[in-house]
């Protein structure tokens, strides 16, 4: 019981932000848009348990209407690395050969670039925004899956149940998508979920930079770095979307734990 | 294999890894938005000096051949002329790095600092409170952005306290150092975290080991045990850990600089985005994915030197 408590936390966590993201309206207590001229800037009170920012926005409704994009961020932030990286992972992983040992130059190149400052740079060829930072994480970040991916089929490969199946006849692709891939899956997802929290963070900073997601946007990051320039006088205005990228990124990194016990992975 | 030839070996590995890392950051720039004919002669240019120009430039060569003449005017220390700043970019980044290298180098004393006591008394105290207090702040850490752990100590400790300035770098050493203190805080504590996971690790295993079981057998206190073996192995799993998160602190240093206003090189890339500064943006990231294979290099080196096993 004990050893499942942290899944148990993060799995809360997680579900009170999905529950954010699915359903905005219920959980905002005000409409995130509407201005209130009486509270600009107000501090935290019974009204604005948050506070409110420079335009009397109440900063709770506006960090639970930005879940959405949050999540919308970790999803696809992980998704276009995972599935590229597992495909790349398993061919070269299962033909070697020269593919492998290009894919190994590539892999060893690309962690010379500090993983931020690549993104940053293909963020600047492609200009800012959400769609163009999915797409610059998808390039650098595909080597971290290819490489978890290419062990695992390595180690599959010369199972019996492989040479069983080529006994049987069946070809290639079938083997590999009906029988490794689902085998060699595991650390992948386990991976795929922690990587989840990285992805917040990541989203965010750029955000926060001005080269993720673009205002008016509500992103937690581009909160933030709104309520910056008033940290002096308004420091609450970022205390909520903080709290919500800490607990987002708590849950992701919690449940990735959990799942690497669960599933018996061991990293 | 002997040491020489080890180091020999490793140190040929530098030549290819740099050219690679010419053509990846090559290929980046022929992506780059923007023509340099035009960024240089403006629309209004007749077609001949277009053609001139472009002749001088060697863009009219095959692409083979530009990457030899960029690669040759990398080794000669010739990276263009920033677009915003109108000097060489090279005094640009000469001018900022060593304020990113101080922060870096400052951010890693203060986890390393913070790291080696905690992960020693999480790992002697396993599944006990303390353990599981310290393992928690470090899991909330892990969670928390740089940039918000930055702007949480701007608030506390510059604007409310007035302990630090609020940004800015100063004059003089003691006041570089003052205004870098919170900047590196920032930086070091997600370090701080990911070193503690590790070592503690690390030290689980090494009080585990059979030498160690040995050792107290022959009755070696268990204060000499610690210091001695545990200890050692904590510094030499370190030392790895150190080299092998420079990439991750440089990228760090980008958002810390950006959140503190501190004028080292990350700042200077953030800046040069928005300011379409390209040829800063790609001299940068030559000049930082360089840095780090030669911080892999230098923690091979001192690695074999602690752990003299890395070199067989």
């Amino acid at each position: 019981m004990r050893a499942k408590l942290p899944l148990i936390l993060g799995c809360l966590l997680l579900g009170t932000m999905i529950a954010f993201a699915v359903a905005p309206d219920v959980f905002a207590p005000m409409d995130p848009l509407a201005f209130d001229y009486d509270a600009l800037m107000a501090p935290p009170s019974a009204a604005h348990w948050f506070g409110t920012d420079q335009f009397g926005r109440d900063m709770l409704s506006r960090t639970i209407s930005a879940a959405r994009i949050d999540l919308q961020i970790a999803v696809f932030a992980m998704a276009g690395p995972m599935l590229i990286g597992s495909l790349i992972g398993l061919l070269v992983g299962w033909f070697g050969g020269v593919a492998d040992a290009v894919f190994g130059r590539l892999a060893d190149l690309v962690v010379t670039f500090p993983f931020l400052v690549l993104v940053i740079a293909i963020v600047a060829v492609l200009g800012p925004g959400l769609i163009n930072m999915y797409i610059a994480i998808a390039c650098v970040g595909w080597v971290f899956y290819a490489k978890l991916m290419r062990g695992e089929v390595r180690v599959q490969r010369s199972l019996d149940y492989v040479a069983a199946g080529q006994v049987l006849g069946y070809s290639t692709a079938r083997i590999l998508f009906r029988h490794v891939l689902p085998n060699a899956m595991r650390p992948v997802i386990v991976y795929a979920v922690t990587d989840m929290a990285l992805a917040i963070l990541l989203g965010s900073s750029l955000g926060y930079l001005g080269l993720g997601a673009q205002p008016p946007e509500a992103e937690w990051g581009v909160l933030i770095a709104d309520g910056k320039n008033f940290f002096t006088t308004a420091p609450w205005i970022s205390l909520a979307p903080g709290v919500a990228i800490i607990m987002a990124g708590l849950g992701f990194s919690l449940v990735g734990d959990g799942l690497a016990g669960l599933l018996d992975v061991k990293r | 294999m002997n040491r020489g030839a080890w180091l020999l070996g490793r140190l040929a590995q530098i030549v290819p890894s740099f050219l690679l890392i010419g053509l990846v950051v090559f290929v980046l720039a022929r992506l780059l938005p923007g023509d340099p004919i035009s960024a240089i002669l403006g629309d209004r240019a007749t077609d001949a000096t277009v053609a001139r120009l472009t002749a001088q430039l060697g863009l009219d060569q095959p692409i083979p051949v530009q990457f030899l003449h960029f690669i040759r005017n990398v080794l000669h220390g010739d990276l263009g002329d920033s677009i915003a700043y109108h000097i060489p970019v090279t005094q640009l980044i000469g001018e900022r790095l060593p304020v990113t290298l101080a922060l870096t180098a400052m951010s890693m004393v203060i986890a390393v600092a913070l790291a080696i006591p905690l992960a020693f008394i999480a790992a002697l105290q396993a599944d006990r409170w303390p353990d599981l207090l310290i393992r928690g702040v470090f899991q909330v850490g892990l969670s928390t952005p740089i940039f918000y752990v930055g702007l949480l100590l701007l608030t506390f400790f510059a604007a409310w306290l007035g302990l630090f300035p609020v940004g800015g770098y100063g004059d003089g050493l003691l006041e570089h150092l003052w205004h870098l203190f919170l900047p590196a805080c920032t930086l070091a504590f997600s370090f701080a975290a990911v070193l503690m996971r590790s070592l503690r690790g690390a030290i689980l295993a090494v009080l585990t080991a059979e030498f160690v079981d040995f050792a107290r057998s022959k009755g070696i206190s268990r204060r000499l045990i610690l210091l001695r073996h545990v200890l050692r192995n904590a510094l030499i799993a370190t030392v790895s850990l150190i080299g092998l998160n420079v990439g991750s602190l440089l990228g760090g240093a980008v958002i810390t600089e950006s959140v503190f206003a501190v004028p080292g090189v990350g700042r200077l890339m953030v800046d040069s985005i928005f300011a379409r500064d390209y040829p800063v943006i790609q001299s940068l990231t030559l000049a930082l994915a360089v840095l780090v294979s030669l911080a892999f290099l230098i923690t091979d080196i001192v690695q074999m030197t602690l752990d003299p096993r890395v070199a067989k």
